[in-house]
């Protein structure tokens, strides 16, 4: 059982939920940027929450299947379709023998997760099989995919047997990108570092996301915050959606390809529940970042590991599962 | 055993331990000798520690957290403070002394000429004093098994490149200000490189995929190009 890519789109890449344990040793994380829109791909073919999909990034792969399957399109509205007919994000599809999966234009978002029912049967490198390009591991051969990869894929529960694909996750379970523009942040440790005036404009004024974004972090621009005094900051852990300062004043939000660690001082944290519109956002967009207190992100994020457990749960009900 | 650590939120999934604000080889002993603790006697929900400088972040799972009147920070850092506690008096203890071979200078050193001239010293006398003195692993980060070294001497310190190089071969070892490093993987980088090393410090499929830890002390001594070759065909064999 396997797909064949017959074009590899601009950045598609093998991404699970993460690389854990190993940050200690200064190995990255990676892991979908769109932690939502992945999990939401899985469960949507009878996957669990962490098995691979695809991350394609604005211009999406082509794809053959060599064999019948399920598949899901969750994230960003590449315009995919199946043999040519427009297909719908947030559903699940029967696929055949030979069936082709291409995307058009992107017309909404940035990143377009693609689950196949079972998974895909690559290594597990250090416990996971997120691509870490830097390094060259984990992933399909730690790389982007390219033209004629040939990826096996697991195989699929025999338990999971639709009754029906023609049904879709309902806009109710996807709020997630309601107000794409602001971005929900915690202050951060070294907020008091700033002068008054910097810590107000962080919560007021709006930020250009720029060009210089990628898996790696988002440079963002526009007032450019200052310290109050240059204090030096020894290094220490950063995580997705840290929001840091250099000292020329423009603030970079670390998404999943961040570092382990860094040495700036970190103004904000992006809540995690609005990791995913940023990972939908793309140079140009424009956010303002709005402050809520560390239990509410807390509570935020508990409630949509809920959300996505009775999503499962639905899903299995549907599919007649044990 | 550590009265003074505060306990800070970070992050939803996140703990920040603060052991201290000062670099401090004594605080970052505790500190990885807590991870260590953590990581052999994990508690429901635990997922990873990250030991920094005077930091230690541990990661759990707020979904094993769920309470009606506690958050689950709350309940993490109970459980985090009562690990802590029933920690054994002494358990501190310095990690291993690992010893680096490194080819000085050439093509495989392009700074050690610059940085011996910054110095006024002969590039010989920056070698020696490199390869004198014991160096102290405070953690890992900036790349798979990048060791931040604590202990360099002050007479060979040399400021970062202006411009960053695109890529530096894997095994380079650097200096930038008054801190020495080895890069484990080819990366783009700014630290005016003196030498490499054909030891790796980072192999993916290792069960410890790094071969220096936090809170391990390093020593390198000098080898010629032919050992270094020597020592990279050996690694080819066993590839």
């Amino acid at each position: 059982m396997s797909i064949t890519i017959d074009k590899p789109g601009m950045l598609t890449s093998l991404q699970d939920l993460g690389r854990y344990s190993y940050q200690q040793f200064g190995v990255i994380a990676s892991g979908a940027m769109d932690p939502f829109a992945h999990t939401a791909a899985n469960l949507l073919v009878g996957n669990s929450e962490n098995e691979a999909t695809l991350e394609a990034t604005l211009l999406g792969p082509r794809i053959t299947f060599e064999t019948d399957t399920y598949i899901a399109v969750c994230g960003g509205d590449l315009t995919p379709s199946l043999n040519g007919k427009r297909i719908q994000n947030w559903r699940p599809y029967k696929v055949n023998k030979d069936d082709v999966l291409e995307f058009g234009k992107c017309k909404w978002g940035c990143r377009a997760y693609i689950a196949v029912a079972g998974g895909f049967d690559t290594e597990l490198v250090m416990g996971s099989r997120s691509t870490y390009l830097r390094a060259g591991i984990g992933g399909y051969q730690g790389r982007a995919l390219k033209e004629g990869d040939r990826l096996k894929t697991g195989s699929f529960k025999p338990t999971f047997k639709p009754v029906s694909v023609n049904w879709k996750m309902s806009r109710g379970l996807r709020t997630v990108y309601e107000n794409m523009g602001r971005i929900r942040t915690v202050k951060g440790r070294h907020f008091d570092y700033f002068t008054l005036e910097s810590q107000k404009a962080f919560f007021e004024k709006e930020f250009t996301i720029t060009t210089k974004s990628d898996r790696m972090g988002y440079r963002a621009e526009g007032t450019s915050l200052q310290l109050e005094r240059k204090e030096e900051i020894l290094s220490e852990p950063v995580l997705f959606g840290t929001v840091q300062v250099p000292s020329e004043g423009n603030p970079i939000i670390l998404m999943a390809d961040r570092q382990t660690t860094g040495g700036y001082p970190k103004i904000a944290q992006t809540a995690f529940v609005d990791l995913p519109k940023l990972a939908q956002a793309k140079p140009g967009d424009r956010i303002v970042f709005q402050e809520i207190s560390e239990e509410e992100a807390q509570i935020n994020y508990i409630i949509q590991k809920i959300q996505l457990n009775y999503l499962q749960t639905g899903i299995r009900l549907k599919n007649r599962e044990g | 055993m550590f009265q003074n650590i505060n306990y800070l939120s970070f992050g939803e999934a996140g703990i920040l331990l603060e052991f201290g604000s000062v670099m401090d080889k004594k605080v970052n002993l505790q500190i990885h000798n807590t991870a260590k603790w953590l990581n052999d006697h994990p508690f429901d929900g635990f997922i990873e520690t990250v030991p920094a400088y005077t930091t230690l972040t541990v990661l759990y799972d707020p979904m094993k957290f769920i309470h009606p009147n506690k958050s689950a920070f709350e309940l993490a850092v109970e459980q985090i403070k009562r690990r802590i506690e029933s920690m054994p008096e002494e358990n501190v203890t310095v990690g291993r002394t690992i010893e680096i071979p490194v080819c000085y200078g050439g093509d495989f050193g392009p700074d050690l000429e610059n940085v011996a001239g910054i110095n006024r010293l002969s590039q010989q006398e920056v070698i020696s004093i490199h390869t004198e003195r014991t160096y102290y692993v405070y953690m890992l980060g900036f790349a798979p098994g990048f060791p931040f070294l604590g202990g360099m001497a002050k007479e060979i310190a040399a400021p970062r490149l202006s411009s960053p190089r695109l890529s530096i071969p894997k095994g380079s070892v650097g200096i930038a200000g008054e801190q020495t490093g080895i890069y484990p993987i080819e990366t783009p980088g700014g630290w005016q490189l003196i030498g490499r090393t054909p030891a790796r410090l980072f192999t993916p499929d290792l069960e410890t995929p790094v071969l220096l830890q936090a809170g391990d002390q390093v020593k390198f001594y000098e080898i010629t190009r032919d050992e270094y070759h020597a020592r990279e065909a050996e690694h080819e064999h066993h590839d």
